[in-house]
């Protein structure tokens, strides 16, 4: 059995904030990243997320708890003394330096030889496809070189851990979209351990063998892109990753494989497992756009029925409101448009909502 | 084309009253110098208009009794002094000097402001007022004398005012402010992520010091460098008041020619003399900064 590469103990971390009040950054955190796992922090700004980064990476200590790295608690080492990597905001490559001399740095403070210094810095540099640029001064890079060039700069000193703090959050949607892939290579070919910090879901759900979704300083779900999606513990995960209707109702009645629903006089849905709720309690439907259909109505069909109130295209997809009859509840419903490019159905039009078997989920809030 | 007449003109015109002071204030009195510097001493003070290169002969030779010019060394002495205690200043104000600075620029903003305020206070009394209240501590009946023979630490009184130490402790005290300032106004701006990133990668303090901060905060150690020692050299206030007259520093030689001794042009040769080594201070500080930028083989 490996041992994991982190594992972050109950750890809390307050601040002194400016007013003299104390701020929680961090309330009980427990994790644990694997070893060459590309592992994701997810959450909004002030989430805590940068917080438990810079606590690995040994800028910050924790006021409780501890972090395990790869067996040894690294509790009370400075940055300088702790076998991790962290790739910065906005990169902090040294404007007095070269490239080249940049990527060697952490080599020559490790008080590795000139000339094997040069070779590794050259590799590097070779691997982040920045060869010809190392006698470059940091300012004369655009973003997403001086991006590489911190990656290779981070790399050199082979890390078991590299962290990663929103490093692509300053590049332009075309380079972010090319660097995610890219950055996944770097992690399966090097083996290193990533932890990445980001707020934005769609990177963590591209790139991350698992992400950790955390708020207000708390861990709220950690698991595969597909569980965390598929399977949000509550409205703040269900909320921030992706989009989800949410549906006040009453639980009706149990079924064998989960329960039924009441969303509006005389109408019900059926949802997947209860959690611990049973008949008459109050509960929160979660049902994401694209697990609903919309078939046009005869008449006869039975289901949710209800009318398209509003239709705002997208291009490949069309993102219907529907408003349900017998009920003030209005879901947004995403549906494919035709091959020919329009939209299927047009406002106003009376619809049969198929919603698939499990695609609602209860939320335990 | 008429376009570009008008900006020309109008840069001409904007430039005009700064180009005019600094021609009127600047260039016509060392004009004046150095014409002076080429003409023989008139003994009532002032010139005689004759060509004569007398000044800056009397600067490294003496005329003996038979009427020969033989070296002398007493006026070099002089300027090596001079630069000697120009050099230990700068160098004590930038031992002091850097870590304050260092330490002002990492404090919450509002300290900070108060700090740099605090720096400047110096500046609100005269120069003149400060060297006598060095006077009051330093002298034989003085505030500190007094209280280290009250304490019993000495029993006679330490000899300070009017010694080269007296002018060394009043050259750095007038000066301090000069090296913070420009020193506090580059380490302000210096990235905190950089310090960061320099011990995540493994630079121990300091190595952090050698190799990022030093270099990044040279461009505010030369200006600073400069602006003590350019004006330590030149300096007669303070050695006058503190040093007592009794050494000789360029400033209080120059002021005496043109004072007491009534030799012009040798106070201007003297001047012009001092001068071309500041020039030569200054290019050094123009071409230091553009050779620093340039990758170093090995640091």
């Amino acid at each position: 059995m490996p041992k994991p590469a982190i594992e972050i103990k109950n750890v809390t971390k307050i601040f002194q904030g400016h007013t003299g009040h104390p701020v929680t950054a961090l309330d009980h955190v427990s994790l644990t990243i694997e070893d060459n796992e590309f592992f994701t922090l997810l959450g909004p700004s002030g989430c805590g997320k940068t917080t438990l980064l810079r606590l690995i990476a040994g800028f910050e200590y924790p006021t409780q708890g501890e972090i395990v790295l790869f067996g040894d608690s690294i509790r009370g080492l400075p940055p300088q003394q702790r076998p991790v990597n962290t790739v910065f905001q906005h990169y902090a490559l040294f404007p007095h330096m070269t490239v080249a001399e940049n990527v060697g740095f952490p080599l020559k403070m490790q008080g590795q030889r000139p000339d094997e210094m040069t070779r590794t810095a050259a590799r590097m540099l070779d691997l982040v496809k920045m060869a010809d640029f190392g006698d470059r001064m940091p300012d004369q890079l655009s973003g997403g070189q001086q991006q590489r060039v911190a990656l290779a700069r981070a790399l050199a000193p082979q890390p078991k851990v590299l962290l990663l703090d929103e490093p692509l959050s300053a590049l332009d949607l075309k380079l972010r979209q090319e660097m995610r892939v890219e950055l996944k290579n770097l992690q399966r070919q090097t083996g290193i351990t990533f932890v990445f910090v980001t707020h934005d879901q769609v990177e963590a759900l591209t790139m991350s063998d698992r992400i950790a979704v955390m708020s207000m300083g708390r861990l709220q779900q950690e698991g595969t892109p597909i569980a965390i999606y598929e399977q949000p513990v509550n409205r703040f995960v269900a909320d921030f990753i992706g989009e989800t209707n949410f549906i006040q109702s009453t639980i009706a009645g149990i079924e064998n494989s989960g329960a039924r629903c009441t969303i509006g006089p005389g109408t019900t849905l059926g949802t997947g497992a209860t959690a611990d709720k049973g008949k008459g309690d109050a509960v929160t439907l979660a049902i994401r756009p694209e697990k609903i259909r919309l078939v046009k109505s005869d008449g006869a069909a039975d289901g949710l029925q209800g009318r398209v109130a509003e239709c705002i295209y997208t291009g490949t997809d069309t993102n219907y409101q529907v408003e349900l009859e017998n009920s003030d509840v209005r879901l947004v419903v995403r549906g494919r448009n035709a091959i020919t490019g329009e939209t299927l159905f047009k406002v106003g039009e009376t619809v049969v909502l198929n919603v698939a078997e499990g695609a609602a989920r209860i939320l335990a809030d | 084309m008429r376009l570009l007449q008008s900006t020309q003109m109008r840069r001409v015109l904007g430039l005009g009253p700064a180009l005019g002071i600094i021609g009127f204030f600047m260039v016509v009195p060392i004009a004046i110098i150095i014409v002076f510097s080429f003409m023989k001493s008139n003994p009532y003070g002032g010139v005689n208009p004759e060509f004569s290169l007398e000044a800056y002969k009397q600067f490294l030779f003496e005329r003996n009794l038979m009427d020969e010019l033989v070296f002398n060394a007493a006026y070099l002495r002089i300027f090596g002094r001079s630069f000697l205690l120009a050099i230990g200043t700068t160098a004590l104000c930038l031992l002091i000097g850097f870590p304050t600075a260092y330490y002002m620029s990492r404090q919450p903003a509002r300290r900070k402001n108060l700090m740099v305020f605090l720096v400047t206070i110096p500046f609100w009394t005269n120069l003149l007022i400060r060297a006598y209240c060095w006077i009051l501590l330093l002298r034989d009946t003085g505030i500190i004398n007094n209280y280290l023979i009250k304490w019993g630490i000495i029993d006679e009184p330490l000899t300070m005012l009017y010694t080269n130490f007296a002018i060394f402790l009043g050259l750095v005290y007038t000066h301090i402010p000069f090296m913070v300032l420009p020193i506090y106004a580059r380490v302000e701006k210096l990235d905190f992520n950089l310090l960061e990133a320099a011990h995540d990668l493994y630079a121990s303090r300091q190595q952090l010091m050698r190799h990022v901060i030093l270099p990044l905060a040279a461009p505010g150690i030369i200006a600073g460098s400069l602006l003590v020692f350019v004006p330590c050299l030149g300096d007669f206030i303070i050695p006058n008041l503190l040093g007592g007259g009794k050494h000789l520093m360029i400033g209080s030689l120059i002021q005496l020619q043109f004072g007491g001794s009534r030799n012009w042009p040798f106070g201007s040769a003297a001047a012009l003399i001092l001068m071309s080594f500041v020039l030569i201070a200054m290019m050094i500080y123009v071409w230091g900064p553009g050779r620093k930028m340039k990758p170093e083989g090995d640091a």
